[in-house]
């Protein structure tokens, strides 16, 4: 079930990251180590970074100087040992593509299949349980557009738990989700960690994160904090990304 | 003469078997490929490249090369240069797409008007299904069987290409050469299909079928068997009614092919234009 991870403790490990697009720095000497088992919260403003983080977590964007490691091996090793995972943010996928939500989830196996990628029993069962998982079971079948905004956001995390991934970057797992999918989503994550896994979370919902994070990233092109969330998400610590005066429970 | 008769005869003329064979052959492959170009929205991207091939075909003939290896050449570089233009400046991708198939295309008139040869300018713009040579038929079939095998072949890759690239590069995949493969793929289907209807319309072979197979389904497996039937089923219908009306073989197949998307459009349950109004008018008579 689970693949040997070539170094557990840190999982993720960021020296002097810098990316800058054209004369614009989208993130300008990110240190940053993550440990393993843990859920990571990565807050900040609409264009402080977060996208282009997670751009360098999977290897999406050339950096201008710095390195990524992800369990103890370069973006690229880890990308074709399977060990990590994306959740893509919502607007960035086609509801109207024809797939299911049984084959949306049977993706995430693509790293364990053959080079035609024929599905065996034992991509089935992975499937299968995942989609018990988050409880999608009975809309295996439905196309993926024909979900609601919570029922969307699970899918695609039965795909990254179907792929037993050890790292699982989420954009925004939380906009437009309803309080109960939310609820599940979050039971969800933190049982992942409890496994060993290891969640990177981008999120506006500050108020939530408490619930959610053992640590808060605050990103505003450097890491700004980097701390348990009742640290980070102090008034004065927020102040410094958002610009004082720090509005109390913003994105709520 | 019976209905049987009328049905018999265009089989019976050799010309007439080629012309099934290249045409059917063709619009299958290229109904398979559609699946994938409607959904990534290639479908200008095709465009695109079966105009720019009209230079390499050209030159193929001058140099007594097979007119594919001329087509993918200018085909790939058609790519490249827009690539080039897109990145390299701020002109958006539509307007690059633009100005390079069409300075190419150009080049392609130009050529034929300068070099002295018996290609007739009307059979590369419009196809020449009524006068397929030995080779022709042999580039068809080989070609078209090359590129249904590796479509099929990295099917799965594909759909998870053409639904999700950052997961296809997150699990490993290579994005880039999945995206050459495709590029390539597209740029042999129009040499594919340049015997059949010419460049003009060649690009309707590579949108229709896909295009109307994803109004009939919500399942990709099924659009890959709803696409090339659609495909082929115009093409037969094309080529008989070309044959008794004495129309353009390649007009008529892509005018089948249109034909069949508007009823679809219109009349398809759910998603279909009638069947949106009908639900309006209910809604306002509840």
């Amino acid at each position: 079930m689970n693949r040997p991870v070539p170094s557990t403790d840190p999982a993720i490990s960021l020296t002097g990251v810098t990316v800058a697009y054209g004369e614009v720095l989208a993130l300008d000497g990110v240190d940053l180590t993550l440990g393993a088992g843990l859920v990571h919260g990565l807050v900040g403003m609409n264009g402080s970074g977060k996208s282009t983080l997670f751009k360098a977590l999977m290897g999406r964007v050339r950096l201008t100087g710095g390195e990524v490691r992800l369990a103890g091996v370069t973006s690229d090793a880890a990308r074709a040992a399977g060990l990590v995972s994306y959740m893509p943010q919502a607007e960035n996928v086609d509801w109207d593509f024809p797939v299911s939500v049984r084959e949306v989830v049977m993706m995430g196996r693509f790293g364990h299949q053959d080079r035609m990628r024929r599905i065996r029993a034992a991509d089935r069962a992975a499937v299968a349980d995942a989609l018990a998982e988050v409880e999608l079971t009975h809309l295996a079948d439905r196309q993926i557009g024909r979900l609601s905004g919570g029922q969307k956001k699970r899918a695609f995390l039965a795909r990254a738990m179907a792929q037993e991934a050890q790292i699982l970057l989420l954009d925004e797992p939380f906009a437009g989700v309803d309080r109960p999918s939310e609820d599940t989503i979050i039971r969800l994550l933190r049982s992942l960690a409890a496994q060993g896994r290891t969640l990177v979370v981008s999120t506006h919902d500050l108020a939530g994160l408490p619930n959610l994070a053992d640590d808060v990233v605050l990103l505003q092109q450097r890491v700004i904090a980097h701390g348990t969330p009742e640290d980070v998400l102090r008034p004065e610590t927020l102040g410094l990304a958002f610009g004082a005066p720090a509005v109390s429970g913003a994105g709520r | 003469m019976s209905w049987w008769d009328y049905l018999i005869e265009p089989w019976q003329h050799e010309f007439m078997l080629r012309a099934i064979l290249v045409t059917t052959v063709a619009a299958v492959v290229a109904a398979v490929l559609s699946c994938w170009l409607v959904l990534i929205g290639w479908s200008l991207m095709g465009d695109a490249v079966s105009h720019a091939v009209l230079p390499g075909v050209v030159l193929a003939y001058l140099l007594d090369l097979p007119f594919a290896i001329g087509a993918l050449i200018f085909g790939f570089a058609a790519v490249a240069l827009i690539g080039a233009v897109s990145r390299g400046s701020k002109v958006k991708e539509d307007a690059a797409i633009g100005v390079v198939f069409t300075t190419l295309f150009a080049l392609g008139l130009v050529l034929i008007s300068v070099i002295p040869s018996q290609t007739d300018l009307n059979h590369i713009l419009f196809g020449n299904v009524l006068g397929v040579l030995d080779v022709d038929l042999l580039q068809v079939v080989v070609l078209g069987a090359l590129t249904l095998g590796v479509t099929l072949y990295k099917r799965r890759d594909l759909t998870l290409y053409a639904f999700d690239r950052a997961h296809a590069h997150v699990i490993g995949l290579n994005v880039r050469w999945l995206d050459t493969l495709l590029l390539g793929l597209l740029a042999v289907t129009v040499v594919v299909g340049l015997q059949a209807v010419g460049v003009v319309l060649v690009v309707a072979m590579l949108i229709i079928p896909g295009a109307t197979a994803f109004l009939l389904t919500e399942r990709f497996s099924r659009m890959l068997v709803i696409a090339p039937v659609v495909g082929g089923l115009c093409s037969l219908a094309g080529l008989y009614i070309s044959f008794y009306a004495d129309t353009s073989p390649g007009g008529t197949v892509v005018l089948a092919q249109g034909t069949l998307f508007t009823l679809v459009y219109l009349f398809v349950p759910e998603k279909g234009v009638l069947a949106k109004l009908m639900a309006r008018s209910r809604s306002v008579a509840a």
